[in-house]
């Protein structure tokens, strides 16, 4: 998945060793290739600013994909079918490869493995803010691959054309994988709309709950995102925040009419004139307020990742103790 | 958040190969602490969906790769030799495909 708002200020990439006073021939350079919509590739010359945004916008990527593991890997063991069990282990194993794809993608650029987990354990790094929300039942796991992972590709799909190389190849793979996330989200709610006027009901609460909270993942409106520009200008964003979500509503509103439920906003119609749908008022305190820290799971979410991760210490001991070994007896044979 | 994350995994370069016949690809990087966990890792990172038949697993300090700066003295003077390229030569066209 994940991306929100990806100029959500952060402290990562700033630790960066400068790579400043470049003659000017080369920036000129960088810029040439920018306007021409060529791709920059890790060993090419590049401006600091452009490569600690995308240092900042790539681990926060990537650290969405690995905390977007939890909330739907909580559903793993209550999955309510070998069949819905089965496709659930499968889903949340792609995010982790996401992640993965995406921090071997942030490390081109010269930051390292154990500083973005630094980053993302110590809290001084963000993650989208919709894993910082309870998945209270089944329809919610549901909810997230419609919605959240639907949210996801509308963001995703236009940075497989980024300028940076090495994060576009690691979109191109994602957004590949991606559409089976959401399939199998929508699908699973078709069942259960299928199901007893209590699934149903479980259903619609579900979207209630995530309607809006899916919206900010797009972030802030234009107008109040100052990075956006200059991150439209280096080719890295290509489709502002506000297209994007306006993208995204178009698109599901259709959806949510054969499923059966109702979008929880009594704005959102159809504009002939703009010929989109017009929606109410996203509420920005609040996603604010999570992105700081303060939403109902944040504290839950990292304190389980850095468990899962001191939990796992012993196996990258061991895998170490046991290649050291290995080095040693083939130095020794072939003594 | 205090154990020391994969500091002394070295970072892997991956190449699938995708069906027999094809060469391999490069397709990311992966860290492990050796060779035979890279493949393992490989395999489950890069070819969950049966993307591929063989994978390499190269060591990425291993790889010496040209300087970007270099870029012209390398790839430059064979912009001018177009009498490499088929087009360069005009043949008659009752001759037909060459
Ligand atoms: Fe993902
Ligand atoms: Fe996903």
């Amino acid at each position: 998945m994940y991306t929100q708002a990806m100029d959500i200020p952060d402290e990562s990439g700033k630790k960066l060793a400068a790579v400043s006073n470049a003659p000017s021939d080369q920036e000129a350079a960088f810029e040439a290739r920018i306007d021409a919509d060529g791709r920059i590739e890790p060993q090419d010359w590049m401006p600091d600013a452009y490569r600690r945004t995308l240092v900042r916008q790539i681990s926060q990527h990537a650290h969405s994909e690995i905390v977007g593991m939890l909330p739907e890997g909580n559903w793993i063991s209550r999955a309510p079918s070998l069949k819905r069990k089965a496709i659930l282990i499968a889903k949340v194993q792609d995010e982790g490869g996401h992640g993965l794809y995406l921090y071997s993608a942030a490390e081109t650029l010269g930051t390292s493995r154990e500083q973005m987990l630094e980053g993302l354990h110590s809290g001084k790094a963000k993650y989208s803010s919709i894993f910082n929300y309870p998945t209270l039942n089944w329809a919610d796991v549901g909810v997230i691959g419609w919605l959240v992972d639907g949210a996801a590709i509308m963001n995703q799909v236009p940075l497989c054309r980024c300028s940076y190389g090495p994060y576009a190849r690691a979109m191109v793979r994602v957004c590949k994988e991606e559409s089976f996330h959401q399939r199998q989200g929508y699908e699973a709610l078709l069942v259960m709309m299928k199901g007893t006027d209590e699934q149903r009901a479980m259903v619609q609460d579900a979207v209630n709950r995530y309607w809006w909270k899916c919206l900010a993942m797009f972030g802030p409106p234009d107008a109040d995102s100052p990075h956006s520009a200059q991150g439209m200008r280096w080719g890295i964003k290509r489709i502002s925040n506000d297209d994007l979500r306006q993208k995204f509503i178009d698109a599901t509103v259709p959806q949510a009419k054969v499923l059966g439920v109702t979008l929880p906003d009594p704005e959102l119609k159809w504009n002939e004139a703009r010929g989109h749908y017009d929606y109410g008022q996203i509420d920005w305190a609040e996603f604010w307020n999570t992105v700081e820290g303060n939403g109902p799971c944040n504290k839950e979410r990292l304190a389980t990742r850095v468990k899962a991760h001191n939990d796992g210490q012993w196996v990258r001991d061991a895998a170490q103790a046991y290649a050291r070994k290995q080095k040693e007896r083939a130095l020794k044979e072939a003594a | 958040m205090n154990t020391p994350a994969l500091k002394d995994w070295p970072l892997w370069e991956v190449f699938v190969r995708s069906k027999q016949g094809l060469e391999h690809k490069h397709c990311g990087s992966l860290h492990a602490a050796d060779a035979a966990q890279a493949l393992h890792m490989a395999r489950d990172v890069y070819t969950r969906r049966q993307e591929g038949v063989s994978i390499w697993v190269v060591p990425s300090v291993a790889i010496t790769a040209s300087n970007p700066d270099d870029k012209g003295e390398l790839f430059d003077p064979a912009a001018d030799k177009i009498y490499r390229h088929p087009t360069f030569y005009e043949i008659p066209e009752e001759v037909g495909h060459m």
